[in-house]
């Protein structure tokens, strides 16, 4: 069974100048286990299209199955649990809390799980030295450099063991040299067969995973599955 | 999770030290404000209770009726028209606890060099009981005392100081007119009444050695007034109808006759001062609420700060899994906890300042424990009160807006 199932999805929104469509009826399946690089000019309604499928964000028309669960009929709660346990994210800008320590930061998915501070801690962890980064658990974010901020954060959409990682632009702040790291690690997650989607408008970015979509004007003009090709930063 | 959550929200005032203390110091002027006049309003009306329990406590006064020479009306107490048998009469009356004839002047006493013009209050022994008016030195007076009108006296305070001066009176005599009175016992001093008499100066004795041997009184056995103390507040006022009706009937008085007498309940009296030293506590405390209310206030204003500064926080907080109850009972627990800590602080600083104005001025000053607790209360609301909308604001963001937010 597909672990996403997208049928005659739409988004419209109001600007300005009028409602603005930034979804016409997409379609889109992934099976398990895929690495789908989503690319795109800015405006063409990917970043659209990942806030829908990271539900956090409603369709106003169309259906999306996640896991086999219809997303547009739940409360936002449910949603919220989804997004705690099913999905892991990866932002361009790392997003880290920058109070918190690393461990606290990967530990945070947790607390709103509910789980105890002893499993937190060792799951927290347990995800930092997975990522490389054991050692630094005490440290805060402005502490280490971007690729590290962006493990970190790689540690926490892993920390509930999530079936789907979205990323989007996840190497857009950082250097080829750390980009090509990030990507080897979001490759290796891969392989232990985590469904990965990112969004990217780098060809040698997007070359390191399987299927590429490219939307244009809120439609998917592109779905190809290429083999791992020379220039892949990973 | 709330370990957690209270951890978080510790670290998030932390972060801005300056701003969480100014926020508090609101909290800390307004409960301290509330702590200090509820202490001083407490203060003020202990204060009047115990003017009013040094008049004796549930005192009815019985006067008798004034007379009337062509016209002039002379006051209440001067006409002879109650008597000893009367006071006999009223004490078997149900809810009467004690009853004191009282028959009293004024007259010059002398002591060696000294003299003093004081209140004579000629009576019986339980006049002492019905005002609560123990003995500083000495013994009373008894009944056969009474009986035969002995010349024993028992003196106030004000009345030994001026003329005794430093010597001990218990046992001493001192003149009225040229008869000699020999001091049993001091009396225990009381301060002012609540029309700012002195209640010490004051000689009592037996109400037959006054009528006779001090007042040369014309009708002997007739008194002034008669104090009854009636056995509980509840039980006052049926007395005081059957006080009234014993009277008229005593006086054989005709169904269209008025009283010759005056009943007086000195409760009312007393009700009266309390109720107005309540209003003006209440009045202090009002006033120092506002001062909560603008503290309560700050909270609300830097709490929007907050959630204005934290918007891209909360998008992530909501993209990795928190419910939206869970970011609005975040920024309540910060707000609950600058209220409470906040009101400790003021707590202490209020109770501090209750005992040093205490201290100072030398007045009554009342620091309850149910004051401070309803301050705490007041303060754990104020939190939850003003710090609601914001949170709610918090709870209610769109998570992508909130992302996006730079």
């Amino acid at each position: 069974m597909a672990l996403i199932t997208i049928e005659g999805m739409s988004k419209s929104y109001v600007t300005a100048a009028g409602p603005f469509l930034a979804l016409k009826q997409v379609s889109l399946s992934v099976e398990p286990g895929e690495f789908v690089a989503i690319m795109g000019p800015s405006g063409s309604g990917k970043s659209t299209f990942m806030n829908l499928l990271g539900c956090l964000d409603r369709p106003d028309a169309g259906h999306y199955l996640l896991d086999g669960q219809r997303i547009d009929a739940l409360t936002p709660d449910e949603l919220a649990a989804i997004r705690n346990r099913t999905i892991g994210f990866v932002f361009q800008g790392f997003n880290l809390l920058p109070r918190m320590s690393l461990e606290d930061n990967v530990a945070l998915p947790l607390v709103y799980r509910g789980l105890d501070r002893e499993t937190r801690r060792a799951r927290a962890r347990e995800m930092l030295a997975k990522v490389g980064l054991d050692g630094y658990a005490a440290s805060l974010p402005s502490r280490i450099s971007g690729g590290q901020q962006q493990r970190v954060a790689i540690a926490r959409a892993l920390v509930n063991h999530p079936r789907l990682i979205l990323a989007d632009e996840p190497t857009g702040n950082l250097d080829s040299h750390t980009s090509q790291d990030i990507m080897t690690l979001f490759t290796a997650l891969n392989a232990e067969g985590i469904t990965v989607i990112l969004v990217t408008h780098e060809p040698d970015i997007a070359a390191c995973a399987r299927r590429q979509v490219r939307f244009l004007d809120g439609e998917i003009v592109e779905d190809s599955l290429t083999p791992r090709q020379e220039n892949a930063l990973c | 999770m709330l370990g957690a959550m209270l951890h978080e929200a510790w670290q998030a005032m932390g972060a801005n030290r300056l701003r969480t203390g100014l926020t508090m110091l609101g909290m800390v002027i307004g409960v301290g404000a509330v702590v200090l006049m509820m202490a001083i309003g407490q203060g003020a009306q202990y204060a009047v209770a115990q003017t009013i329990s040094s008049m004796g406590s549930n005192i009815f006064v019985v006067l008798s009726g004034y007379t009337a020479v062509g016209g002039v009306r002379s006051g209440g107490g001067s006409a002879p028209t109650l008597n000893v048998a009367d006071a006999d009469a009223i004490a078997e009356l149900d809810g009467v606890d004690t009853v004191a004839p009282v028959h009293w002047g004024s007259v010059q006493m002398v002591h060696g060099a000294n003299n003093w013009n004081a209140a004579v209050n000629g009576t019986t022994p339980a006049y002492l009981d019905a005002r609560s008016w123990p003995l500083a030195e000495g013994h009373s007076f008894t009944d056969s005392d009474v009986r035969a009108a002995t010349r024993v006296a028992l003196i106030g305070r004000t009345v030994a100081e001026n003329l005794f001066g430093e010597e001990p009176p218990v046992g001493k005599t001192f003149r009225i007119g040229q008869a000699p009175f020999v001091v049993l016992g001091v009396l225990a001093s009381k301060g002012q009444n609540l029309d700012g008499r002195d209640q010490d100066d004051l000689v009592v004795m037996p109400y037959t050695t006054a009528q006779r041997k001090v007042f040369g009184t014309a009708f002997q056995g007739s008194v002034r007034q008669i104090l009854v103390k009636a056995t509980s507040s509840e039980a006052m006022p049926a007395l005081e109808k059957s006080i009234e009706a014993l009277l008229r009937q005593r006086h054989r008085l005709r169904e269209s006759a008025d009283n010759d007498f005056t009943l007086r309940n000195l409760a009312a009296v007393a009700d009266s001062a309390a109720e107005t030293a309540r209003v003006m506590s209440m009045l202090l405390g009002a006033i120092a609420s506002v001062s909560l209310l603008v503290g309560g206030i700050g909270i609300m204003n830097i709490m929007l700060v907050s959630v204005t500064e934290r918007t891209r926080e909360i998008g992530i907080r909501l993209a990795i899994g928190a419910r939206q109850r869970e970011i609005l009972l975040q920024f309540l627990l910060e707000a609950i906890i600058i209220s409470v800590i906040g009101c400790l602080v003021g707590l202490s600083l209020g109770v501090g300042g209750a005992l040093l104005v205490g201290y100072l001025t030398k007045t009554a000053v009342v620091v309850s424990g149910s004051a401070a607790l309803a301050a705490f209360a007041v303060a754990a609301s104020v939190g939850v009160f003003f710090g609601y909308y914001p949170a709610h604001k918090a709870a209610r963001l769109d998570p992508i807006e909130a992302l996006r937010y730079q």
